[in-house]
């Protein structure tokens, strides 16, 4: 019956652009859209520009130490001022004045913004790609997949991994890439797995995806190109409030010690801790604020990009 | 069951014979004695090629699942499914793609049966990408051809549109062709009108027909209206609670129907004449349910004319009363 193979009467490839450009402008046509509602949201557009003043802080440590300031005295981990008494209040030499062991706070704080975007992109980032597999293939699946990796999930949620991570530290020090990919995949596995397996239930029982079946798609197919690509949106957003969960965990264990990290912000809080100043924190306010204001405020603008992001991902959030 | 001898099997193109899906309900830890709802229970029919079968019933009645167990999105309790002389319950690896070449679907909702993320194009070609068919460009003609064949003109308007820029008909039309982009021998076509404005109904109508002809298709057509079912197909299966009540040419259906259950929805088609006074169906109750149904008659709880021997007697079967008409019911 099928006597009519197809002709090409309509002639060949008559697409005025390669295939790929077309797809590449259609991609930048959504990102302009989506990026309209994004900014039509005023928290999101506050957290872009303190992600991107953060950004401009932490490129300015490599220029400062290489031209401004002498690396003998400015050293974040090593760097010692001979002409002043430790801790020293905020003055010209020192902006925010110095550690209790004469190392210049500013520049600790502007070493650490790097580190911490590091950090919390690549624990985040491994967060989401553990998540979204997990969680698509646990919802397409089902059955014995589905509960193996939702009873994984319920376990790491329920278990206080930031106090296990204390003991274990106390015995063994996390640097820190071990520790962003501990972050990465505790959170991978746990709570992100949950909310995108929920996603990825609703899509997966959509009837485009059993036409998918009816074209003759394949398991892999249909997860790829249509569940996932449904999925994403959502993975991205929590990828932001992961962010501010791999930087909080690291800001806590550093407090306590028990990361192999010589310079962050939660370290920074550590040093003035172990010297006992923080029983006058009113008073050696230089040596806790900046970096606890840093860790809220860096924290703050992932979560409120998230927030942003949730506007465009979920329509019924939008004001219009 | 008792069916007439299957005609020459060249003609026929789809044979289901004796098929059953039951669905387990509360299916509990505790609950030893598990239910089963019988969406589809004994169905036989057949359709002959270039032929359309009308599948009309109320919601639920299991004329979707009987759909969906013949494009294997289900698989059934019991039963045969043979397409074209092959049982589609043992079709395996390689033969899955030919299957699916050969036998596609065209689903109810366009606003749900479309991937919000992907453009008409990638939709249309997606049946020849996944079964590797043709080079990029020979997919691309296809695919634009197809377009304009279901009345998507200019084909290159629309490629690279997203389906929530189009309106409902636009959107089943797409559907449409992405059906019979790999040239089916065989759609079912899974009420493709009912969530379409009455405006674009006549046309999808008329295009299905028209692709009918021109492409020779056979059609299983599902719908719940029977006027639909009329102006399209060449017999019409009436189903109720998962049996076929009544099965003949449509206009036998329409004009002479015989199952009590068939009288009542023809009585219930709006005729479009004020002056004609048309008498209350007199049907009881409401819809029961396909759980655990008892072997009688199963429309006997709101039948008009129920003898009192139907409600001893075993659920009837199908009964050839002359010229291909067939019936299920004790009384005739």
């Amino acid at each position: 019956m099928n006597e009519l193979v197809p002709t090409h009467e309509t002639g060949p490839a008559s697409l005025a652009e390669p295939i790929w450009k077309i797809r590449w402008k259609l991609t930048r046509r959504s990102l302009r859209q989506n990026w309209e509602i994004f900014k039509e949201s005023r928290i999101g557009m506050l957290g872009i520009i303190l992600i991107i003043a953060f950004g401009i802080f932490g490129a300015m440590w490599p220029i400062m130490i290489n031209t401004v300031w002498d690396p003998m005295v400015y050293d974040p981990v090593v760097g010692f001022d001979p002409m002043m008494m430790h801790p020293s209040p905020p003055s010209g030499t020192h902006l925010l004045g110095t550690d209790p062991i004469g190392r210049d706070i500013l520049a600790q704080l502007m070493h650490s913004t790097g580190r911490e975007f590091l950090l919390g992109v690549l624990s985040a980032l491994i967060t989401v790609v553990i998540g979204t597999a997990v969680g698509t293939a646990a919802a397409y699946y089902g059955g014995l997949i589905d509960t193996f990796f939702m009873r994984i999930a319920d376990i790491i949620l329920l278990f206080p991994f930031i106090p296990l991570l204390v003991v274990v530290g106390a015995m063994v020090k996390l640097s820190f890439l071990p520790f962003a990919i501990i972050m990465g995949v505790l959170g991978g596995f746990g709570g992100i797995t949950i909310i995108l397996k929920a996603q990825a239930l609703s899509v997966s029982v959509r009837p485009y995806i059993d036409a998918a079946r009816v074209a003759g798609g394949s398991n892999f197919h249909i997860i790829v190109s249509h569940i996932i690509p449904n999925v994403l949106p959502l993975s991205f957003l929590y990828m932001m409030f992961s962010v501010t969960s791999a930087i909080l965990s690291e800001a806590t264990l550093s407090f306590f010690g028990v990361l192999n990290i010589d310079m962050s912000w939660g370290m920074m809080i550590h040093t003035a801790d172990v010297a006992g100043y923080l029983f006058d924190f009113a008073r050696y306010w230089w040596l806790w604020a900046p970096a606890g204001l840093a860790i809220t405020l860096f924290c703050a603008a992932f979560y409120m990009v998230g927030r942003g992001l949730d506007e465009v991902v979920n329509p019924r959030l939008r004001k219009r | 069951m008792a069916l007439p001898a299957a005609t020459e099997s060249k003609d026929v193109i789809l044979e289901v014979s004796n098929l059953s899906k039951y669905y387990p309900v509360n299916q509990g830890f505790f609950t030893r004695q598990k239910s089963l709802l019988h969406a589809v229970d004994n169905v036989s029919f057949q359709v002959n090629r270039g032929e359309v079968l009308g599948l009309v019933g109320e919601s639920g009645c299991g004329k979707t699942t009987t759909g969906r167990l013949i494009v294997r999105l289900a698989t059934p309790t019991s039963g045969r499914i043979l397409i074209e002389d092959t049982d589609v319950a043992e079709i395996k690896g390689q033969d899955m793609m030919e299957f699916r070449q050969k036998v596609q679907m065209i689903f109810q909702d366009p606003y749900e049966s479309l991937d919000p993320r992907m453009t008409i194009f990638d939709i249309v070609a997606e049946p020849l990408n996944v079964n590797g068919i043709g080079t990029f460009e020979e997919r691309e003609a296809q695919v634009e051809e197809m377009l304009s064949l279901v009345g998507l003109a200019p084909p290159s308007a629309f490629l690279f549109r997203f389906p929530h820029e189009l309106s409902g008909g636009q959107r089943q039309r797409v559907a449409i062709a992405r059906a019979l982009v790999v040239r089916p021998s065989f759609v079912v076509a899974d009420e493709p009108t009912s969530m379409l404005d009455v405006s674009i109904r006549t046309g999808i109508m008329k295009l299905m027909a028209q692709l009918r002809e021109d492409l020779g298709i056979s059609y299983l057509y599902i719908t719940h209206d029977l006027a639909v079912a009329r102006y399209l197909c060449d017999r019409i299966a009436v189903m109720y609670l998962g049996k076929i009540v009544e099965l003949g040419n449509s206009e036998d259906i329409v004009k002479r129907p015989l199952h009590p259950y068939t009288k009542a929805l023809i009585s219930a088609v709006p005729v479009p004449d004020p002056a004609i006074d048309r008498p209350l169906p007199n049907i009881k109750g409401g819809v029961s349910k396909p759980i655990d149904p008892k072997p009688r008659c199963r429309f006997y709880d709101r039948c008009p004319e129920s003898a009192d021997s139907c409600a001893e007697a075993e659920n009837p079967e199908l009964r050839d009363i002359g010229g291909g008409h067939l019936v299920a019911c004790h009384l005739l």
